[in-house]
């Protein structure tokens, strides 16, 4: 058990004590010298030292000389939060060859200089802080940390362009990949567009062509219209279930001919086409749009015959014929695959513009979202890219909103960043399709991109009106023959001081971006965090944004936060890397804190059994007493709180350990 | 060569403890046969000044039961420490704390205040309560000094080794005297039990299911037990998984749950917290109401989980804030 | 009531939300009053009565545990145990004659320094207007395992 191991031989141990500065981020406030002298009081402790910058070469140097000069055997270092340089600390004692688990890192910088007021206190809570560690480090035990062998391969989750570019990356550097789509396409959100800002190439001649190589690609098996249902195991060694949903067409046999969707008994598309937004329409066997990858047709069962009476002529049946293909009989099908790393990557949804009533949507028939007319103006879209009123007559003029569920108390807080953007090239692209009249209605335009100034600049010359003022409200109420049959645009104009009424024939609204509305089903799922809006958290904002807190998942695109398509792809191409690095290891390292159970203690009530959440506890009915399977165990510590014999203990967080940390913390100088 | 001298003691305790030793039946025999019996006020006349004419150390071994509350058995406590080469803690109040330890969770004034004054049965017109030093007709009357709290024998005097159970079962006190005479001894400060819990020996732990939960608890007398079956598993809270082993699951083959008289294993701080730590854990929801609901059908936490070991746990006593 | 008393707490904090938070207090330099002392543990599932009340023991006047918000624990349940335990504690401190708002469970999510903030000053506010917590431990205390374990390794 815990206590003065084999390492100390019977000699008293011998602790070093190495205080940061950290600049002046902790020597500013905490009075570092008198510490050092306290540290030097503490039992056990043969060495005291301080220095500017701990986690430098020189600093790492002095304490790996110190061990060997004063023969230390255990160490310390106070300096800042162990999720910084937990890790670098314990490199410099195993290189020292200190176990590396002999270490306790305290930190003073994030718990005490930079957040108390005085100095003397600061102080004061240093001490007690290091007095805390180095009564806990006398009881940590040496620890080898976990190796296990990386499995290879990778489940990206979600196949939009973040989704496609990492798997692509990924793939062509040989990695197998499984890229997992829940509608019945990969694309996402850029399939939809017609042109993207800021250079206004045509979304589908940069996407279609990096789709399809995506299904030829040797490496990459896409799973379309299926979801992931369960993610078990750990980092390199992950067991992911997949739900593949029936879409009555067998992806094997189907040659993509669409002679089903021709000789379907209804003659005409009837039913609103999903893809489209509800704009165009399609009928019960269909693909969602004509670059669909994969180009295998589906079946409604909501809107087909057969599954509706049971009783229809079954023209697609017949048009495939031999190929047989069609398969009314198809159930959910779930694939289990084992892979080392996954990307998580699923994207975005927009705002729902029917919550702000006053803006009219779902009211006025001529009032539409952004990613609508995005619909509209795509050459391949239920329009077939011209953008016409709901009574059929193009738009005199158009007023387009900015920031609609964004940037305000009450919807989100946050700027989506991309409606800016959008709705500049919304602007250029209603104004060059329609000659209409284009109003836009900022508060401010954000274009922080490259060339995105300078693509605003174009807007400005070609004579769109920019009128600053956040709308009150569009309705259809005139005040004057111009109104009439119109759509009358409120705004406070605050360039000029004046409340504004522009009238216009069609209203678009830039709304925002949101997390997907299953996003905190989807953390519980892979076990990551949400940060506020729950946008998935990265690990660590700037210097581990592709990374979450669970170890082998990593996050790309549009689910971490709102951004464009360059910002999604760069950071897919991170995340790639990132798990390539991951996966190109033979063998994973993993923190030893999980739990054991000494079986001479346990008395095999199984009351851990049924708490673990891993499964990773059982009980020998041979022997009587609970086992752990150590590679299931993600070292919660469940199992050692509940322990009703203390015989269940988790290593690192050892009873012993955190009383005597706790009490170091309390009771002593000072 | 003479016999080994030995001597049994009692402090705050109720009598069960000697009436194990008693029933030990033709064990005792055996024992007495073996030991030379010096000292034993339940059952022998033996005075004070026959202890204090021992000289240290002559005594082979003292089993002292009971917890300490006066003076006097604090007194005593010291004494038979001296003379004794080997302490024995025997049964819970003096292992633990026991029963009377309970007293812990009020305070000194109220007690006597609640046994001397406010009793529905006291005529105590007067409001005497008693006093340490009295004059009266005869002259001074002393009593004993009553402290402010009930504390385990070790938390008074050193001892060498535990007989746990209220009171301990009888092949541990075989085993022990057996250990004494042959000199066979565990380290000193050991239990003298095993160290895994009951249910390493109880018959029903073959019925747990796989995963244990408590959706709801049942007091003994709510509900028919089966005989058979894992008490939590039927709602009614046993403390075997928290409690020494030793008895055989006495209680549980009289169909009752184990409250926890041997005590807790060697790698548990307090007994009460970690228990309560147990059984919190299986409550079956994760609502918070629901869960303080649950938790309500445990009407007196501390008397349910530190009925034998107040004395004994981290907090020992009543905090003294000034509230009682 | 000592008007000068500063009570001293200890903050059990779970490694992914909660001390994550308090990381994040610091670096956004915030600023909270100074009496806690903060143990990271990897889950608030790992936290249960004996650590609490050797808290109390050992001279804290209030305890606060920290966890991340239902549904959110990095160890799926870890969290709901911990609410268990504290409920089930909280239920039997005031017969020890502690008031039960010395120990303190919250939910305090990775990015939620504010919230951070706000606990600990309003725990600390709290627990020094109930003043100090004393407890009526014996005289003779038995030598506590840690002081055996060190002095037995002097000897040795
Ligand atoms: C109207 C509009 C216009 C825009 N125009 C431009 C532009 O011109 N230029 C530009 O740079 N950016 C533009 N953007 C931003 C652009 O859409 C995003 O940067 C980009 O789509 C982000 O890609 P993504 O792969 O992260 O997310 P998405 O495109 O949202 O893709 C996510 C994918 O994951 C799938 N998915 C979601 N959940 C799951 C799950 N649980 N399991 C499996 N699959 C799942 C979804 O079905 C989807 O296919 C525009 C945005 C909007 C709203
Ligand atoms: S620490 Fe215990 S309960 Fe937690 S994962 Fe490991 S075995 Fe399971
Ligand atoms: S990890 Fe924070 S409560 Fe479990």
């Amino acid at each position: 058990m815990s206590g003065f191991n084999s390492s100390t031989n019977g000699h008293p141990p011998r602790i070093g004590v190495f205080i940061c500065h950290c600049g002046t981020n902790i020597a500013g406030k905490v009075n570092v010298p008198e510490v050092v002298e306290f540290a030097r009081t503490l039992p056990f402790v043969a060495v005291a030292k301080e220095y500017k910058y701990m986690c430098s070469d020189p600093g790492q140097e002095m304490i790996k000389h110190d061990i060997q000069q004063y023969g230390l055997t255990r160490l310390l270092v106070a300096a800042c939060s162990p999720h910084i340089h937990e890790e670098t600390f314990r490199k410099v004692a195993s290189e020292a060859s200190i176990n590396p688990f002999l270490f306790q890192m305290v930190n003073i910088r994030e718990l005490v200089s930079w957040v108390t007021e005085d100095g003397h206190e600061a102080t004061e809570k240093a001490k007690a802080m290091i007095r805390a560690a180095a009564k806990r480090v006398l009881f940590h035990d040496e620890l080898e940390p976990k190796k296990y062998p990386v499995k290879p391969g990778v489940v990206v989750v979600g196949g939009g362009i973040a989704g496609i570019h990492a798997a692509l990356v990924m793939a062509d550097a040989g990695e197998r990949v499984y890229l997992v789509e829940r509608e019945p396409s990969i694309g996402g959100h850029m399939a939809m567009f017609d042109k993207t800002f800021p250079t206004l190439d045509c979304a589908a001649c940069i996407l279609t062509p990096k789709m399809t190589t995506v299904r030829r690609h040797p490496n990459i098996t896409v799973l379309s219209y299926s979801e992931v249902v369960e993610v078990s195991g750990f980092v390199g060694n992950f067991k992911v279930k997949v739900k593949k949903k029936p879409r009555y067409v067998v992806e094997e046999k189907c040659v993509g001919c669409y002679e089903c969707i021709e000789a379907c008994v209804f003659k005409e598309p009837r039913f609103p086409n999903e893809f489209d937004l509800g704009l165009g329409k399609r009928k019960p066997i269909y693909v969602p749009f004509p670059q669909a990858v994969p180009p295998v047709p589906m079946i409604d069962p909501e809107t087909c015959i057969q599954f509706r009476t049971g009783k229809c002529p079954k023209g697609c049946v017949n048009a495939c014929g031999d190929r047989d293909g069609i398969d009314f009989d198809q159930k959910d099908e779930i694939v289990e695959l084992e892979v080392g790393g996954i990307i998580v990557a699923t994207g975005f949804d927009t705002f729902d513009a029917s919550r702000l009533p006053y803006y009219g949507y779902g009211i006025y028939p001529n009032v539409y979202t952004g990613l609508e007319v995005e619909r509209l103006l795509n050459a391949s879209g239920p329009t077939g890219g011209e953008v016409l009123l709901r009574n059929g007559q193009k738009p005199q003029s158009v007023g387009i909103i900015h920031c609609v569920g964004s940037r305000d108390e009450n919807t989100n807080r946050w700027c989506s960043r991309v409606c800016c953007m959008y709705s500049l090239k919304l602007a250029h692209l209603m104004k060059e399709r329609t000659g209409a009249e284009v109003y836009n209605f900022y508060i401010d335009i954000r274009a922080p991109g490259k060339g995105y100034e300078e693509f605003y600049d174009r807007l400005l010359q070609e004579g769109v009106h920019f009128i600053r003022g956040k709308v009150a409200e569009v309705s259809d109420w005139a005040m004057t023959p111009d109104e009439e049959n119109r759509l009358v645009i409120r705004v406070e104009d605050t360039l000029i001081g004046m409340v504004r009424r522009i009238p216009v024939d069609m209203v678009i609204l830039s709304v925002g971006l949101e997390p997907q509305r299953d996003a905190q089903e989807v953390t519980k799922l892979f076990n990551i965090s949400c940060s506020t809006g729950n946008w998935f958290m990265e690990r660590h904002p700037k210097l581990a944004p592709v990374s979450t807190m669970s170890a082998g998942i990593y996050l790309a695109g549009a689910c971490q936060g709102p951004k464009d398509i360059p910002d999604t792809v760069a950071q897919a191409g991170a995340a790639a890397a990132e798990v390539l690095a991951l996966t190109h290891k033979s063998v994973i390292e993993v923190e030893p804190n999980t739990a054991f159970i000494d079986e001479r203690y346990c008395s095999g009530c199984q009351i851990c059994v049924g708490l673990c959440p891993y499964s990773a506890i059982y009980y020998d009915e041979e022997k009587k007493v609970a086992v752990l399977n150590e590679p299931l165990c993600l070292g919660c510590g469940v199992c050692a709180a509940a322990c009703p014999s203390g015989a269940a203990q988790q290593h690192l967080f050892q009873d012993e350990q955190l009383y005597a940390e706790i009490e170091g913390a309390l009771v002593g100088v000072g | 060569m003479s016999k080994p001298k030995v001597a049994f003691y009692w402090c705050a305790s109720c009598g069960g403890c000697e009436e194990a030793v008693v029933d030990l039946a033709d064990a005792i025999l055996g024992v007495v046969e073996a030991v030379d019996i010096v000292f034993w006020p339940v059952a022998l006349d033996f005075k004070r000044s026959d202890v204090e004419s021992l000289y240290d150390g002559e005594l082979a071994a003292c089993f002292i039961n009971g917890g300490i509350r006066t003076s006097e058995q604090e007194e005593m406590a010291a004494l038979l420490r001296r003379k004794a080469q080997a302490v024995i803690a025997f049964g819970s109040c003096s292992h633990l704390g026991g029963i009377p330890g309970l007293a812990n969770l009020y305070s000194r004034e109220s007690i006597l205040n609640r046994v001397y004054l406010e009793a529905p049965s006291v005529d105590n017109r007067d409001r005497v309560l008693p006093k340490e030093r009295s004059e009266a007709d005869e002259g001074m009357l002393t009593l004993p000094a009553f402290s402010d709290s009930v504390r385990t024998l070790d938390q008074t005097i050193e001892v060498d080794y535990y007989l746990p159970g209220c009171p301990p079962p009888v092949t541990l006190i075989v085993n022990a005297v057996n250990a004494l005479l042959s000199g066979n001894l565990p380290p000193k400060g050991t239990v003298l039990t095993g160290d895994k819990a009951l249910c390493s020996e109880c018959p029903r732990n073959a019925t747990k299911p796989e995963k244990l939960s408590l959706k709801e608890l049942k007091r003994p007398h709510q509900l028919i037990i089966d005989s058979k079956t894992c008490l939590l598993n039927q709602g009614v809270l046993c403390l075997g998984p928290a409690t020494r082993c030793g008895c055989n699951a006495a209680c549980l083959s009289a169909n009752m749950p184990c409250t926890g008289c041997l005590g807790p294993t060697s790698h548990v701080k307090d007994y009460g917290a970690k228990a309560l730590s147990a059984i919190a854990s299986l409550l079956d929801s994760n609502e918070a109401e629901e869960i303080a609901t649950l938790a309500q059908r445990i009407p007196d936490p501390a008397g349910t989980f530190y009925r034998y070991s107040l004395p004994a746990s981290l907090l020992h006593h009543r905090a003294g804030n000034g509230r009682t | 009531m000592d008007e000068q008393f500063e009570p001293k707490l200890i903050g059990i904090l779970c490694n992914w939300c909660s001390y994550m938070a308090a990381d994040l207090v610091g670096t956004s330099r915030i600023r909270y009053a100074p009496n806690i002392r903060i143990i990271r543990v990897m889950c608030s599932g790992r936290i249960e009565s004996q650590l609490i009340l050797w808290a109390f023991r050992s001279g804290a006047d209030g305890v606060l545990i920290g966890g991340c918000n239902p549904g959110d624990c990095h160890y799926q349940e870890g969290n709901y145990k911990a609410l268990r335990r504290v409920t089930l504690l909280k239920q039997m401190l005031p017969q020890f004659g502690i008031e039960p708002e010395r120990l303190r469970l919250d939910w305090i999510c990775a990015s939620c320094a504010e919230e951070m903030r706000k606990t600990v000053e309003g725990f600390t506010a709290q627990i020094r207007n109930l003043g100090p917590l004393r407890l009526q431990t014996p005289p003779l205390l038995k030598p506590i395992k840690i002081e055996m374990e060190v002095s037995r390794h002097v000897e040795a």
